[in-house]
């Protein structure tokens, strides 16, 4: 989301500089800079909003944590997901899950699936660059994932772009760093 | 693409565990070789600029009483651009074990065998594509003692 309030800042920025409205100076362009600051938030959280919905997943865009998809995935590439219901999962597919009770989302590949008629399935997943399956990571007697788990399915990716949230994770002065540089940059630019 | 495989079944615990032995025979080609003929059901892959890998899988393909649609994936290959692209594997063992859920693997006359692969680009869209061409393999009625694995 931080990204796309990013993107959606220079876009706005460039938008309300070509229109050369004559400001009446001081007390009234305070109100138009929480104004104008108020649009881009709102902005960047209806793009994300409609992200998701289009997607139909809850995070369509996620950053790759570890280096078990290598030498595909690195740590801090991008990944474009979806998670359309009437996409059957299948083996080979590059999934996103979530195990019951971790927060952290995981990127491995299908390698079984077993479908009953009605549609349940049950899935064995694995990591690339790993030399075992995922049924280590699961729960204590989980030895399938299900759809349920599923957070989406990796449809294209960008390299490097996500090294940005991985730092901001890692190392918090630099989280508040980068806010505190956006909060200005919004702040200066009004001027 | 040519797959010749021989199988026998074998029962660990309560589910069948099947065992497969295949080959492999692909020209995957580069762009700038230039067209190649094609022989039966050769499937053609290409590496441009913008390809980084193929990760390729050959997966089995069932239908048993327990589970309408059963996939496994029974060996795997990352390639990547550069790696020699000609691939000639003879008298393979599948790299995963190759358990059903349940029993049916004894007795089922139908199991697919098919080669896919996943493009990796440098940067955009991930696809995944199955070959043309697929091997139906039979497995027996009768389950195997001797463990010569």
């Amino acid at each position: 989301a931080a990204v796309v309030a990013m993107l959606s800042l220079d876009f706005l920025d460039d938008v309300r500089r070509m229109n050369k409205r004559d400001r009446p100076p001081s007390s009234p362009q305070l109100y138009y800079q929480v104004l104008n600051f108020g649009m881009i938030v709102s902005s960047a959280l209806m793009i994300w909003k409609g992200l998701m919905v289009v997607t139909g997943s809850e995070s369509p865009i996620v950053v790759v944590l570890s280096g078990s998809m290598e030498p595909a995935f690195h740590r801090g590439d991008l990944l474009f997901l979806t998670n359309r219901i009437e996409d059957p999962i299948r083996v080979g597919e590059i999934v996103v899950f979530r195990i019951e009770g971790r927060e952290i989302p995981i990127v491995h590949r299908v390698l079984k699936i077993h479908e009953k008629q009605n549609g349940d399935i049950k899935f064995l997943t694995k990591g690339d660059n790993n030399a075992v399956d995922d049924r280590g990571l699961y729960k204590q007697g989980q030895h399938w994932l299900e759809k349920k788990d599923v957070v989406g399915r990796a449809r294209g990716f960008v390299p490097y772009i996500g090294i940005v949230t991985i730092l901001m994770n890692d190392y918090p002065k630099f989280k508040y760093a980068v806010l505190f540089l956006l909060g200005l940059f919004v702040l200066v630019h009004r001027e | 693409l040519r797959k010749n495989v021989e199988d026998f079944t074998g029962p660990r615990e309560r589910s069948d565990l099947g065992f497969v032995t295949f080959d492999i025979t692909a020209d995957i080609l580069n762009r700038k070789n230039g067209l190649q003929s094609f022989r039966n059901k050769i499937t053609l892959i290409i590496f441009d600029w913008n390809v980084k890998q193929l990760f390729l899988y050959l997966s089995a393909e069932y239908s048993t009483k327990n589970n309408a649609l059963n996939q496994v994936v029974l060996w795997d290959k990352i390639m990547l651009r550069g790696d020699n692209p000609r691939l000639s594997l003879k008298d393979m063992k599948s790299k995963y074990f190759f358990f059903d859920d349940g029993n049916g693997l004894k007795g089922n006359r139908n199991i697919t065998l098919t080669l896919s692969w996943n493009v990796v680009p440098n940067a955009g869209i991930l696809p995944l594509v199955t070959g043309s061409g697929h091997v139906s393999v039979p497995f027996p009625d009768t389950y195997e003692t001797t463990k010569s694995y």
